[in-house]
């Protein structure tokens, strides 16, 4: 799936590598969508979606990312107009679409079962929305085999959707949805039914003609190494609310809050309590007595108990040639041997357990459970949230 | 490596494991398959043969048929014949079974019945070896009607065992005299009771079609709790008895019964309308009973659908009406022709109804069928017409498969 060996590759046909219809104009603040203060209930009683605020740049890749029944799905489907807003309003290029039809959107969809119609061959499926759109036979014709070519389907036209396999599918729906050149693509959990290796191999397939078509793209997925791999930015959801809006590494390294942090990839969280604040540092004593030195997040008041959280990976065991600022003695219980790192289970005094991932080399240390160790990282490494 | 192909004891083994696998599989279904072939396959082969088969007259008077064999069936047969025929006639009349020659020779040439049965009085009496010698005087002595060939030619018609008469009939066609075959005078009967039949069938299936179409929908797309709730109205019709829905019809469609009773008393009909014993009342009562077999079919289908083929359609730039005949129709189509088939066949088959609150007017053939059954005692005819409704259906079930095919039938 090399691009650049591949005979067709194509740029947009007008030449610009802006998504979708040409020149639009854009919000005041810039962006090419924006959902101000959407609220959306379905039984009249109680909200699903809370005051979502989001604005997205045009050509950007925005992940929805959260735990199921956060309202990711309501959200998109908001967007693509199947489903009503409460309050608010949705923005695409400066004009609020909430009391537009769905059909005149202009949004392209992907959905989770591909949605592909089983009783249309798979050039029928891509002609369409060409065809509703009254274009001319011909050029029909020749978009189509242009699309099927881009996802690398060419002699596959003629084929049912029944006679594809997952992966097929899934690239002849994302051609369907890209084929009209809508200004919007919309996926819900596109890759949710594939395995891993094709699931892989379909998200570099989704960069490739994201970087190669430049539409904007809102995704929605569970998973969050596929989010972190393929996102311009990431909005992390959690009832109903955006909890953090960031780029992946952002996201990863800086979390806003210890929902974020604990959502997205793995964490340890030490119970403490902050002694005071300086200059964004918080000095934090926990349970077992030590006192630690942490990045204070937004919130923290001095006094107040809070949740220092540290990745598994940015803990050492002394000792080590790595620079640290902070240390705490543990007790080891077990480790468990993963292939090219092993991962320790410590407990901290009161019972906290932390994990650490120590890569598999010579100076991997050899502990037996009861031996107590030191435990040390970095104060950046390090954060501090109000409990 | 070892081999992969099994050596001579190995099939001998798999050989024995695959028969028993067989013979259980047999077992299971053996009840049913005696079931089918004794409740199913013996009457409609039984059918098919009563409706071709009719040996009661060859078997009565077998002699005189073979006597018969030669004549030309222009003049009168030959004396000899005549003859042999005199002394079957006596011996008939000795077993008390010239009534039922009579009965059989009448139905081929009308009036002939009292011929035979006042020669067979005469003929007992007489003398075997006047009879050979002079049976054929003796017989135009008894009556003038047995010097004209057309009584010979009835008798020699209605020996015949294998008869296409009752198709015939059934088709209101008849044998010409010179051979060949030719429209029956009179009204066409049959044919138009079977055009009738059709045309009732494809009333109540537009009918059940469009009822039951946007119900299904309704009902698939619903939240559970009324779909669950509506689903008991489908098949409550399936719950009570045919016979007292039926019967609710004839209360509520007669001239004094309810829906009379409401236009009149709200003034809008002057005097009652007649809708009982019409042959609307047995389209609508039909439809109300086949409207289940319509709805479910649709219903399973419809289910199977994800509304995302809809919204997919329209996330395009699809409007909802031409998404839905583009996309949702044509995906319900295994319902949708299902439905309509079985709601077809059964409505061309049906019996009860129409006999309930048909009249006259909104007779189908199953009526006629039934009729001579048990009224007029013709089972053949009734077999031949029997035979015609189910090749009828076989027909359009052919047709049905060559243009929709059968495998995109769905049930549920
Ligand atoms: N049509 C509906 N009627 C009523 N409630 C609904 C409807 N659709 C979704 N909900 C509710 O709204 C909430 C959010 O649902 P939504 O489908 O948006 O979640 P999601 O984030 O997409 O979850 P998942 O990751 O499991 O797909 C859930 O509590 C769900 O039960
Ligand atoms: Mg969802």
């Amino acid at each position: 799936m090399d691009v650049g060996r591949r005979p067709g590759a194509r740029e947009r046909r007008d030449g610009t590598t802006n998504g979708g219809i040409g020149t639009m104009p854009l919000d005041a603040n810039g962006a090419f969508l924006s959902f101000r203060n959407v609220k959306k209930s379905y039984d009249q009683k109680t909200l699903v979606v809370k005051d979502f605020n989001l604005d997205v740049q045009k050509g950007e890749f925005i992940t929805l990312l959260g735990p199921s029944g956060s309202g990711k799905s309501t959200v998109l489907m908001m967007l693509a107009g199947f489903e009503g807003v409460t309050s608010g309003d949705i923005v695409i290029a400066g004009q609020s679409v909430t009391r537009t039809a769905p059909y005149r959107r202009n949004i392209g969809m992907v959905f989770q079962n591909y949605a592909l119609f089983p009783h249309m061959t798979i050039a029928e499926n891509l002609a369409y929305p060409l065809r509703v759109r009254k274009m001319n036979k011909a050029a029909v014709k020749d978009r189509v085999n242009e699309y099927l070519r881009l996802i690398e389907m060419g002699s596959f036209g003629g084929r049912y959707p029944g006679q594809l396999s997952g992966g097929q599918r899934q690239r002849v729906a994302l051609a369907r949805a890209l084929i009209f050149e809508p200004s919007l693509i919309l996926m819900d959990e596109p890759l949710g039914a594939l395995d891993k290796k094709l699931r892989e191999q379909m998200q570099y397939e989704i960069t490739r003609l994201h970087e190669q078509l430049g539409f904007t793209v809102i995704y929605v997925t569970h998973d969050q190494t596929e989010a972190l791999t393929m996102s311009s930015r990431i909005a992390v959801f959690n009832d109903g609310v955006v909890q953090q809006c960031a780029a992946p590494a952002q996201l990863y390294e800086r979390p806003s809050n210890a929902f974020v942090a604990d959502f997205i990839g793995e964490n340890n969280f030490i119970p403490g309590k902050v002694d005071r604040i300086e200059g964004g540092k918080a000095r934090v004593t926990v349970a077992g007595g030590g006192t630690i030195t942490a990045d204070a997040a937004e919130g923290l008041k001095a006094g107040a108990d809070c949740v220092l959280s540290i990745r598994p990976e940015k803990l050492f065991i002394k000792p080590t040639s790595h620079a640290y600022d902070n240390e705490l003695v543990a007790e080891h219980v077990t480790h468990h041997y993963v292939g090219d790192f092993i991962r320790f289970y410590f407990r901290v005094a009161e019972g906290t357990e932390i994990t650490i991932k120590v890569l598999n080399d010579l100076a991997a240390p050899d502990l037996k459970a009861g031996d107590k160790a030191s435990l040390v990282w970095l104060a950046k490494d390090c954060i501090a949230f109000p409990a | 490596m070892t081999p992969s192909a099994l050596d001579a004891n190995d099939t001998a083994s798999a050989r024995r494991e695959l028969r028993r696998r067989k013979l259980t599989a047999f077992l299971f279904v053996a009840p049913l398959l005696l079931f089918l072939v004794f409740a199913f396959v013996a009457p409609i082969a039984t059918m098919l043969v009563r409706s071709v088969y009719h040996p009661v007259v060859s078997e009565l008077i077998p002699e005189t048929l073979e006597a018969l064999k030669d004549w030309d069936g222009e003049a009168l047969p030959p004396a000899e014949a005549r003859a042999v025929f005199a002394a079957d006639l006596k011996r008939l009349a000795g077993e008390r079974l010239s009534g039922k020659l009579a009965e059989e020779i009448n139905r081929a040439l009308p009036g002939s019945s009292s011929t035979i049965k006042a020669s067979a009085r005469k003929l007992g009496r007489m003398d075997d070896a006047e009879l050979a010698s002079a049976g054929g005087a003796i017989l135009a002595a008894a009556d003038a009607a047995w010097e004209n060939p057309k009584i010979w030619k009835a008798i020699r018609d209605a020996g015949a065992a294998y008869t296409p008469d009752y198709y015939l009939t059934a088709l209101d066609l008849e044998m010409a005299d010179g051979g060949g075959v030719q429209p029956r005078d009179g009204a066409k009967i049959y044919v138009d009771l079977y055009t009738k039949t059709l045309r009732i069938a494809l009333y109540i299936t537009v009918l059940t079609l469009i009822g039951g179409y946007p119900l299904a929908y309704y009902l698939a797309n619903a939240e559970s709790k009324n779909a669950n709730m509506l689903m008991v109205f489908v098949l409550l019709p399936f719950w009570t008895s045919l016979l007292v829905r039926t019967t609710s019809w004839i209360a509520l469609l007669q001239t004094s019964g309810v829906v009379n009773s409401v236009l009149t008393g709200a003034g809008i009909t002057r005097s009652p309308l007649e809708m009982l014993y019409t042959q609307f009342s047995t389209v609508l009562a039909m439809t109300h009973i086949l409207m289940p077999f319509m709805i479910l079919p649709l219903y399973s289908v419809m289910k199977g659908i994800d509304p995302s083929y809809m919204r997919a359609a329209m996330s395009m730039g699809s409007k909802p009406i031409p998404a839905f005949l583009k996309i949702y129709l044509p995906m319900t189509l295994p319902g949708l022709s299902a439905g309509v088939l079985l709601v077809f066949i059964i409505s061309v088959g049906y019996y009860i109804t129409p006999a309930l609150v048909g009249g006259t007017d909104g007779q189908m053939i199953s009526n006629i069928i039934a009729f001579h059954m048990q009224q007029s005692n013709n089972w053949e005819l009734a077999a031949a017409l029997g035979s015609l409704l189910l090749a009828m259906i076989l027909v359009l079930y052919w047709v049905y498969d060559r243009f929709v095919g059968a495998g995109n039938i769905k049930l549920g």
